[in-house]
């Protein structure tokens, strides 16, 4: 398991520098340069060259790199010229808040695709199994701006239930009122449901066709228990591991929940600044949500490993 | 273990023999598939419907998508506009057509270049090995981590025509094809007769289009399926968030997220055409590559 630990770690490390390299050449990728895109493309070339000098942009590029990952090391993600606010503090605003809503709904989505799974392998091409598999393949296939507004549509506008705009405001403001997370919530979970749902099914179906389950059956294991007990934990095991994958997938999913619901999170933030042309928030908020992926799918590995010792050895 | 053939270089596989051998098996396999599997049929009946709906269908009804109308504006279904017309008065049935083309359009040709570029990469790396192997995989893991509708965001907000577009959602989607062809191109990469073509003296890439990319066609097929889907559903979002699609020039997302602006105002016919086709469009090509997928899984087993 140490060797495994650390070769993993190691590559989890190499990934992580090479996202810091790209994130380091979309900026200097960008038409114009950092100065224009920062400074706007009215700027003057003096402003130009004193804001690159300034800022050690006419120096080396590996120079620049070693100076910015040094600011990195230090919690400096950059500043937002357009918000007047350093990334790191317009991030630690907007991260609980979506920490919040993507784990609610991840939390929920789990809870009900999970036994959705289950049901529909053991019922496999019976009516409930094609009824939840159409549901699945329409959730997965609708924009989920769409859904997200139809739900608005539904429950705020017609029915007057829920506010179909999320609560404003700092993390505590937002959890006073919980009523105003509900449709944020539920529709990031129907997307996320749709597609944890078909990789349950998939992996109890593989499970109930492995040797070691006729020979239950064979023993006489009532059906129940040879599901929950005895395939259930194995197929768990890879589902556990896509979820942990699936951290960028929902982060985007998030980006569109949050602009449909005015949520204040980090998505909304990364869509305004897109609309602003407010690079350094954009590209920090890349390497933030890049090493969270990372360490998402490094967790998840370690977890695979140690609950699936076949792994360590390969 | 690479050894020559006893029977002579007669014998030897031929540069088009396993090419022609591999696609011929990969169309058997196709028909199959589509016999046997009654989804997939559906799906494709659906997929060649919405073709000719989108690229024949303008030919049979011909609609004035040029010129803006207030008077002939979010006029209700009848029977001279079968789909109402939407909020500058242009027919609503002949906009879905035109948006559909470019939706098709779109997807199909990021699905293509993101593929074909994904599974060239992927496969020199699986073929080269070594640094070059393990370079070449840690930039794909680097971009991978990166959530994609961030990386789409970013790269949206440089550029606004319809080529960028394609490209912009291009370079996003090749990542999954190049790891899919890297993982085949490791088992292939041993095999005797593509040793036999460096034995013989072929250089790294004749090996790699001539005998890796043939043999990984079934997954390159089946990628470029689902990378369609992924590609209508993507430029939709790119519209919703104002990146996507620019007027004149229409597509499924662009017309939806417009008519959604008058979700209270019940003018429900600006929302569910566009809707509707991207799921039964999105639906469609899942249900082919799924079912190309299990048909190409069980060949697997079989061999």
């Amino acid at each position: 398991m140490t060797g495994y630990l650390i070769r993993r770690v190691g590559q989890a490390v190499l990934v992580i520098f090479m996202v810091t390299v790209i994130v380091f050449l979309l900026v200097r990728l960008l038409p114009g340069g950092p100065a224009e895109a920062i400074l706007g493309r009215r700027a003057t070339a003096a402003e130009k060259a004193a804001f690159n000098r300034l800022n050690g942009y006419n120096r080396p590029l590996l120079e620049q790199y070693v100076h910015y990952i040094g600011q990195l090391l230090r919690g400096n993600l950059g500043y937002s010229y357009k918000l007047s606010q350093s990334v790191t503090s317009l991030l630690g605003e907007a991260l609980p808040k979506t920490i919040l809503l993507v784990g609610l709904s991840t939390l929920l989505a789990a809870l009900l695709a999970v036994p959705l799974g289950i049901l529909q392998a053991v019922r496999r091409n019976r009516l409930i199994d094609y009824i939840f598999t159409g549901a699945a393949f329409i959730f997965y296939a609708m924009p989920s701006f769409w859904l997200g507004l139809v739900l608005i549509e539904l429950f705020a506008i017609n029915l007057g239930w829920l506010p179909s705009e999320a609560p404003q405001g700092s993390l505590s403001q937002v959890l006073a009122h919980p009523e105003g997370l509900v449709l944020p919530v539920a529709t990031l979970a129907l997307v996320t449901i749709a597609q944890f749902s078909r990789y349950m099914r998939s992996s109890m179906l593989e499970q109930l066709s492995q040797d070691y389950v006729r020979t239950a059956r064979a023993r006489g294991v009532p059906e129940w228990r040879v599901v929950m007990r005895h395939t259930l934990r194995n197929a768990l095991v890879p589902v556990v591991t896509l979820l942990g994958l699936s951290l960028p997938w929902v982060l985007g999913g998030a980006l569109v929940v949050e602009s449909v619901f005015n949520f204040p999170g980090t998505g909304l933030l990364f869509w305004t600044a897109a609309q602003n042309q407010d690079y350094p928030v954009m590209l920090g908020l890349v390497l933030v949500a890049a090493v969270g992926t990372v360490v998402g799918s490094l967790l998840a590995d370690l977890m695979y490993a140690a609950l699936d010792p076949r792994v360590r050895y390969t | 273990m690479a050894v020559l053939p006893s029977n002579g270089p007669a014998e030897l596989p031929t540069d088009s023999g396993e090419g022609v051998t591999a696609s011929r098996q990969l169309w058997r396999l196709v028909l199959d598939v589509f016999l046997q599997n009654r989804l997939a049929t559906l799906g494709l009946a659906m997929i060649v419907f919405m073709v000719l709906f989108c690229f024949v269908g303008p030919l049979v009804y011909h609609t004035d998508q040029l010129h803006t109308s207030l008077q002939l504006s979010l006029i209700r279904p009848d029977a001279s506009h079968l789909l109402g017309t939407d909020d500058t008065g242009r027919d609503m049935l002949g906009r879905l057509m035109l948006g559909g083309r470019t939706s098709l359009e779109v997807g199909l040709a990021a699905a293509v270049i993101a593929t074909c570029f994904g599974a060239l990469w992927g496969a020199l790396a699986g073929f080269s090995g070594g640094v070059v192997d393990s370079v070449m995989m840690r930039i794909v893991d680097g971009l991978l981590a990166i959530p994609s509708l961030f990386l789409l965001l970013f790269l949206g907000s440089l550029t606004s025509s319809l080529a960028a577009l394609v490209l912009v959602v291009a370079l996003i989607s090749w990542l999954a094809p190049a790891r899919l062809v890297r993982g085949e191109t490791l088992s292939l990469r041993g095999l005797d007769y593509v040793q036999a073509v460096t034995v013989m003296g072929g250089g790294r890439w004749r090996s790699i289009l001539r005998h890796i990319i043939p043999n990984t066609i079934g997954t390159i097929v089946v990628n470029v399926t689902f990378q369609i889907a992924d590609a209508i559903l993507i430029v939709a979002t790119l519209s919703y968030l104002g990146l996507g699609v620019r007027p004149p020039a229409a597509d499924w997302g662009s017309m939806l997220s417009n008519g959604v602006t008058y979700t209270a105002d019940g003018y429900w016919w600006l929302v569910y055409p566009p809707g509707v086709a991207i799921i039964l469009t999105v639906v469609a090509f899942n249900f082919v590559g799924d079912a190309l997928r299990d048909g190409l899984s069980a060949r697997l087993h079989a061999r």
